[in-house]
């Protein structure tokens, strides 16, 4: 049995004279230690899946329809009460950027031993011996001195390290990162990474990665969910979905990829924007965009039907695929 | 760790010392001037019963033919009055440094159950947002839209004729210092209100409620302790504000009584007598409260540059 398992999951905001939908039936399993990548563009609906497993979405949003069976318990229609067991104990959040991810005003020890006590019934001196083994695990040098400075007093590699050590210190069984390196330079990110893998393997944690770099999550993922304005358009392994993407948005990802372009060539790009959620196009919703579109794409809505080892969210496939293999044969 | 916690006190103290706030008032010689003063005028109504000569509430002392007499260093003056005496023979030095104290006293807790008030239904209002925020904010509105004066006034003067002025008098204090507190919360409410809604939208409130904190600890623990530094400026301007609230409700005779005057009560005793040429009745303890109101507001200016570096200073 799955971990995670997300069905026809719908997030809508209500704003002041209309309901936007922002997340359009979302559906998705996860198994215990697998590692899933949620890719799209910026709005694409990424982050509101990761709030909406926990249950978290703010005002004017709300979950609409929809379950998300954790381990047995349907996360989106339970008490708080309930879902305080969950949140940060057997699932945890990693955001975007560690500058103001921790409280300015707590040391790093007190928010450690804050969120084990909220937790556990534990001694603060038994919560800090936990904090600093987390740290350790993390690879925080002189993690006893961590616990006595203040968020300020660290870079930002280190905040990052200390707040997945935070997202370890209840043992979760599902780690949701939303974009966790995105505010890092470069080479702190492949170590954030690499650590963040190297912790999801060996404690056996899940782990959804939300991101929109495509080569993270080639690194880290087995599988992989495309989004576009609400919807998943594209998902599979990993591996299928870089190598051999089917739907024309993903393909358009992956050659918007700066490596997929020559040394003093244009860089590739999909022409358009995404639309804004009120505004979302009849149709396939990426249909304006698209080179392939035809009538019924502006008219009905494409289910995600098995092509290959992925499914995909088009109508045109198959004509898309012996177009590219037309392509490939004369050139 | 324990080569960390070797010497606490001493890089506690260190720490103050090498700080952002600490640095710009050693650099700032209005703030060193300001809270010098203030912490003059602060200890010496502190230490009021050992530095008066004379006890100002202690009606048997006075001698009627002591009354009006002025200032030690004016001709007629004499040395044992250094200020002078008022009506009833009261040494004005005395009854200054008691005054100070009543005036000081009322200002910080009113200020206090002003920032009780303001601060719990700012944070509400703030976190919960929505409706709730929306009749919370009304209310201050519609506080804030009568004056701190006529609401105190209106108040005072209906316990006064309530109470009797006997009872009234004798718990003038308490009357002052809640009808103050009451009528000025609004401007707490919203400071705290529009830093709440700020600080509510960062991440580390997220991560907070990811982490299954309920809403009372990730209002007090995460989000107040991220709000101090407003709350810190309009706790000195309010200080100076209600000073000068309880010294004009005084003035107006709605204060604090003659027998245990505040500097407002002081102020409108000489009033009478400032034309019969006894002017250092009215006038000394109204410089004081100058004095006293300033240094409190520049101290609020310098803390407000300090801990608001984007404000433009004009």
């Amino acid at each position: 049995m799955s971990l995670l398992s997300v069905r026809d999951l719908v997030v809508k905001f209500a704003m002041r004279d209309q309901t936007v939908t922002a997340l359009n039936g979302i559906s998705f399993d996860l198994n215990r230690g697998e590692r899933m990548g949620i890719v799209g563009e910026s709005g694409a609906g990424k982050s509101i899946t990761g709030f909406a497993i926990l249950n978290l979405i703010s005002r004017p949003g709300f979950i609409d329809s929809g379950h998300v069976m954790f381990d047995g318990m349907d996360l989106a229609h339970t008490s708080d009460k309930a879902l305080r067991t969950i949140r940060g104990n057997r699932i945890a959040m990693i955001f975007q950027d560690p500058m103001v991810t921790l409280n300015p005003v707590l040391t790093i020890g007190q928010q450690m031993v804050e969120t084990l006590q909220a937790h556990r019934s534990l001694t603060r001196r038994d919560a800090e011996k936990i904090a600093v083994a987390k740290l350790r695990e993390v690879y925080i040098p002189a993690p006893e001195e961590r616990l006595q400075q203040y968020p300020h007093e660290l870079s930002g590699g280190m905040r990052q390290r200390i707040i997945i050590a935070i997202a370890l210190l209840l043992d979760p069984q599902l780690i949701i990162a939303d974009e966790p390196t995105t505010a890092l330079d470069v080479t702190i990110q492949a170590d954030i990474m690499e650590l963040l893998l190297e912790l999801c393997q060996s404690n056996n944690v899940s782990l959804i990665l939300i991101t929109h770099d495509l080569g993270v999550v080639s690194q880290m993922t087995e599988r992989t969910l495309v989004m576009y304005a609400g919807r998943i358009i594209e998902s599979g392994r990993t591996r299928a979905i870089i190598n051999d993407p089917q739907h024309p948005y993903t393909q358009g990802l992956i050659k918007a990829l700066p490596q997929q372009t020559l040394p003093g060539e244009r860089l590739k790009q999909i022409p358009g924007n995404m639309p804004a959620l009120s505004a979302i196009p009849p149709g396939c919703p990426f249909n304006p965009r698209c080179e392939y579109t035809v009538d019924r794409c502006r008219t009905t809505i494409p289910e995600l039907v098995r092509v290959g080892p992925v499914e995909v969210a088009c109508h045109e496939v198959q004509r898309m695929n012996r177009d590219t293999e037309t392509e490939e044969q004369t050139a | 760790m324990s080569n960390l916690s070797t010497n606490p006190e001493k890089t506690r103290m260190q720490k103050m010392w090498h700080s952002n706030i600490a640095y710009s008032f050693r650099r700032n010689p209005v703030a060193i001037v300001s809270l010098a003063v203030f912490l003059l005028i602060a200890l010496s109504t502190l230490f009021a019963p050992l530095l008066a000569p004379f006890d100002p509430y202690d009606m048997t002392q006075f001698n009627i033919l002591d009354s009006e007499l002025p200032p030690a260093w004016e001709q007629g003056g004499e040395a044992r009055f250094v200020f002078g005496t008022d009506a009833q023979g009261r040494d004005l030095w005395s009854a200054i440094l008691y005054g100070t104290r009543v005036s000081l006293i009322i200002g910080i807790c009113a200020v206090a159950v002003q920032a009780l008030l303001g601060i719990t239904i700012g944070l509400v209002a703030g976190y919960v947002g929505g409706r709730v925020d929306s009749l919370l904010m009304r209310l201050a509105d519609v506080q804030l839209s009568f004056s701190t004066l006529m609401v105190a006034i209106i108040f005072l003067a209906i316990s006064q004729a309530l109470f009797g002025s006997e009872t009234f008098n004798e718990y003038a204090l308490f009357i002052l210092v809640i009808v103050i507190g009451v009528a000025e919360w609004p401007q707490y409410a919203r400071t705290v209100r529009a830093t709440v809604l700020a600080e509510k939208r960062k991440e580390y409130v997220d991560a907070a409620r990811v982490l299954a904190f309920g809403p009372l600890r990730i209002m007090i623990k995460h989000i107040l302790p991220n709000s101090i530094s407003p709350i810190f400026v309009i706790s000195t301007v309010q200080v100076a504000n209600a000073i000068i609230s309880e010294a004009s409700l005084s003035f107006l005779g709605l204060g604090m009584p003659v027998s245990q005057p505040s500097l407002g009560s002081l102020i409108s005793s000489g009033f009478d007598y400032i034309f019969s040429g006894s002017w250092w009745i009215t006038t000394i303890p109204g410089i004081v409260l100058v004095v006293l109101v300033l240094v409190i507001n520049l101290l609020g200016d310098w803390l407000r540059d300090v801990l608001n570096p984007k404000l433009y200073k004009g």
